[in-house]
């Protein structure tokens, strides 16, 4: 028995699904969030992965795409969440359904 | 990477992280959602050790599990009547389908593709590495990456700043 | 250095061990036997010194409080009251576990537990001698802070769990507390850090023995701003804002009594040792004290330094007033904020000049001593003065709080009495 780079990139393509499903079918702008933040994660275990068995000249060069990675999604997290209760303010929800202006 | 530890600890690890990603979806309460959130993304922290990669590892715990979690934490304490049940719009099925949809190609993908797979043993150590990395070849990323946190910071506070919430009323 | 790595060697407890799980490989188990079993003794080990220095040090902090101010203690159960944590322990045991109306019951419940975990995991990475370290991580400073930051969440769940609303008010206190001293602690441990030129606490403790020079010496600043980020995170008083008894009843643990509590308050002895062990490798040498460590065993080395350096705690604890919370964000962010930046400056251009200058250890380090300590003095005298604090504030002779109530002082010359 052994672990090789189509276990992880399973995971990865499970976690990224789950993401994907949280982000679209969620009610809750913060859950929505959430999924995305899965999505994010998945999207970095691919590349650890990659970086661990692939060959290549530079192999730690995923380690360092992922570290930009987490650097971005932490901007986009703070980012978010501020504009989730910029929402909330406005609209007195945060219910995605319930946010419908621009449909008319 | 046959020996029993790393086999176990794969196996166990993915189990937490798919099953605590799962209980954010089907769980009714949104802080428990956040707690599975938690959960998931220490998993994900220790599937990069079993990769050999302790820097983005530790990385992960301090970013995902330790900062943007609370982040979550703080948007849901503060839109207090908000919706607290984790409920799914009327684009569940689609959105089901599609996730499946999505899991199943990439599956496919990871499985059918003949990865160039190398026998290389795991990094002995990887944070001087990165770090050379980040400061020489990818320097300009690196003050990218800086400037857009600064922008994020600035941004995010100038969207909540009571007054300018105000004003846009 | 030289070792008898005999197993009654005590003076270095890996031996010990050592010569178990070789005697285990010859009985002929499978790799994995030794491994786990290391694992084992290391982890038994750190759970049962850290309870009995708990049980310990519950005593010695009431007495030595009450000698500090001017009462007797705790002197009734047992001689001189030595085992009244073992009563309180008990009580503790045997009271009723009440949940609140309402409570989210899981968190509730999984809230006690969470909390110990990010507290006892940080002992896996300190070494507390040669080869007694659990595991010597690469990044074992990057995980230090990345193990801190995880108790944010386990003090959220206690707050917002209890239903209660003195208990969320403190969970929300200790986040803000928490995220603001941890940029500060990141700060200060990157100087370190980039002095050393290593993440793994083994090493830096291999630096300071090598050059027989404590990092304490050459970063007063660092020392500075990790004791008081580490006083926040452990959350005791003169910073415990999270549980301030005088506005917020107990904060967050205010909904929780018989064991649950118990783990709560052991946790927070925990945590206090988990920041004096973190000083000590740091900033003192961890577990080496220039050759001593060649006939005194390094391990009780590492415990002397570390009950020292939770003395200071101790004493704090029993003299200051508790600071208010905007005045321990003002310090976190006006105060040590810009001077963990200095530092950081400096001490990157101090390891240049040594790189680049091509010193010997011998000139550069007193020199870098010297600067940095009068640098210090100027840059915390300077910055108070230019924050406003240009005299010394009198000593009240009434209560200046029962005129103006709530005002903030900070920053702005103090009320005249």
């Amino acid at each position: 028995m052994s672990v090789n780079l189509e276990h992880y990139l399973i995971v990865g393509a499970v976690l990224f699904s789950v993401g994907l499903y949280l982000a679209l079918a969620k009610r809750n702008f913060v859950a929505v969030l959430m999924g995305i933040e899965l999505m994010f994660n998945a999207v970095n275990l691919t590349f650890v992965a990659f970086s661990r068995f692939v060959r290549s000249p530079n192999p730690l060069d995923g380690h360092v795409f992922v570290v930009f990675v987490i650097t971005v999604a932490a901007a986009e997290a703070a980012t978010a969440l501020a504009l989730a209760v910029l929402l909330y303010r406005v609209r007195d929800t945060i219910n995605v359904d319930r946010i419908d202006l621009l449909k008319w | 990477m046959d020996d029993t530890g790393t086999v176990v600890a794969f196996y166990m690890l993915s189990a937490l992280t798919i099953v605590s990603a799962l209980g954010v979806v089907v769980v009714r309460n949104l802080i428990h959602a956040v707690v599975f959130l938690i959960l998931s993304f220490v998993g994900v922290a220790g599937l990069y050790i079993t990769l050999s990669a302790d820097f983005v590892a530790v990385t992960q715990v301090l970013i995902y599990a330790g900062a943007v979690s609370v982040l979550i934490l703080f948007a849901i304490v503060l839109t207090p009547t908000g919706d607290r049940g984790n409920q799914e719009t009327f684009l569940r099925l689609p959105a089901l389908l599609l996730a499946l949809l999505v899991a199943f190609t990439l599956g496919y993908v990871a499985i059918d593709t003949d990865w160039a797979i190398s026998d290389r043993e795991g990094f002995q150590q990887t944070a001087s590495t990165i770090g050379e990395a980040l400061l020489d070849k990818y320097v300009l990323p690196f003050e990218i990456a800086s400037v857009l946190l600064l922008v994020a910071m600035m941004g995010a506070i100038v969207l909540v700043r009571p007054d300018s919430a105000m004003e846009g009323e | 250095m030289i070792r008898l790595a005999e197993w009654y060697d005590f003076r270095d407890l890996g031996n010990t061990v050592g010569s178990l799980l070789d005697q285990i490989r010859d009985w002929g188990a499978p790799d994995w036997v030794p491994y786990v079993v290391s694992g084992l003794i290391g982890v038994v080990a750190i759970l049962l010194w850290t309870v009995l220095s708990v049980l310990a040090f519950i005593w010695i902090e009431r007495r030595v409080v009450g000698l500090m101010q001017n009462r007797i203690g705790p002197n009734r159960v047992g001689p001189n009251g030595l085992l009244q944590p073992v009563a309180d322990a008990l009580k503790l045991l045997f009271k009723e576990p009440i949940t609140t109306r309402e409570a989210d019951r899981i968190l509730f419940w999984l809230a006690p537990i969470v909390v110990f975990v990010p507290t006892i995991v940080v002992f896996a990475v300190i070494p507390f001698g040669e080869r007694m370290v659990l595991a010597d991580l690469n990044v074992g400073v990057l995980f230090l802070i990345a193990v801190g930051s995880l108790n944010t969440i386990a003090i959220f769940m206690a707050g917002w769990s209890s239903n209660n609303k003195y208990a969320l008010i403190g969970a929300m206190r200790t986040i803000a507390m928490l995220i603001s001293y941890e940029l500060i602690q990141v700060l200060v441990l990157l100087a370190a850090v980039l002095f050393v030129g290593s993440m793994r606490l083994g090493d830096i403790v291999a630096w300071q023995a090598g050059y027989g020079v404590w990092l304490l010496f050459l970063q007063p600043l660092g020392l500075l701003g990790y004791i008081v980020s580490g006083a926040v995170e452990m959350n005791r008083s003169p910073t415990d804002i999270a549980e301030a008894e005088s506005e917020i009843v107990a904060g967050y643990h205010t909904e929780y009594g018989g064991i649950k509590f118990g783990f709560f308050y052991q946790a927070e002895y925990l945590a206090g040792f988990a920041i004096a062990a973190v000083i000590v490798t740091l900033y003192m040498g961890g577990w080496t004290l220039w050759g001593v460590e060649d006939w005194v065993p390094g391990w009780l080395i590492f415990l002397a330094k570390l009950y020292g350096v939770f003395f200071i705690y101790i004493w704090s604890r029993g003299t200051l007033p508790r600071l208010r919370i905007d005045q321990l964000m003002a310090f976190a962010w006006k105060f040590l904020l810009p001077l963990s930046l200095v530092n950081v400056i400096i001490i990157g251009g101090e390891k240049l000049l040594w790189q680049e200058a091509e010193l010997s250890s011998g000139e550069a380090l007193p020199l870098f001593a010297v600067v940095n300590w009068a640098v210090a003095v100027v840059l915390i005298v300077g910055w108070a003065w230019v924050l406003g604090h240009q005299r010394p504030e009198r000593v009240a002779h009434r209560a200046v709080l029962t005129q103006e109530v709530g005002a903030i002082h900070f920053g702005e010359p103090a009320p005249t009495v």
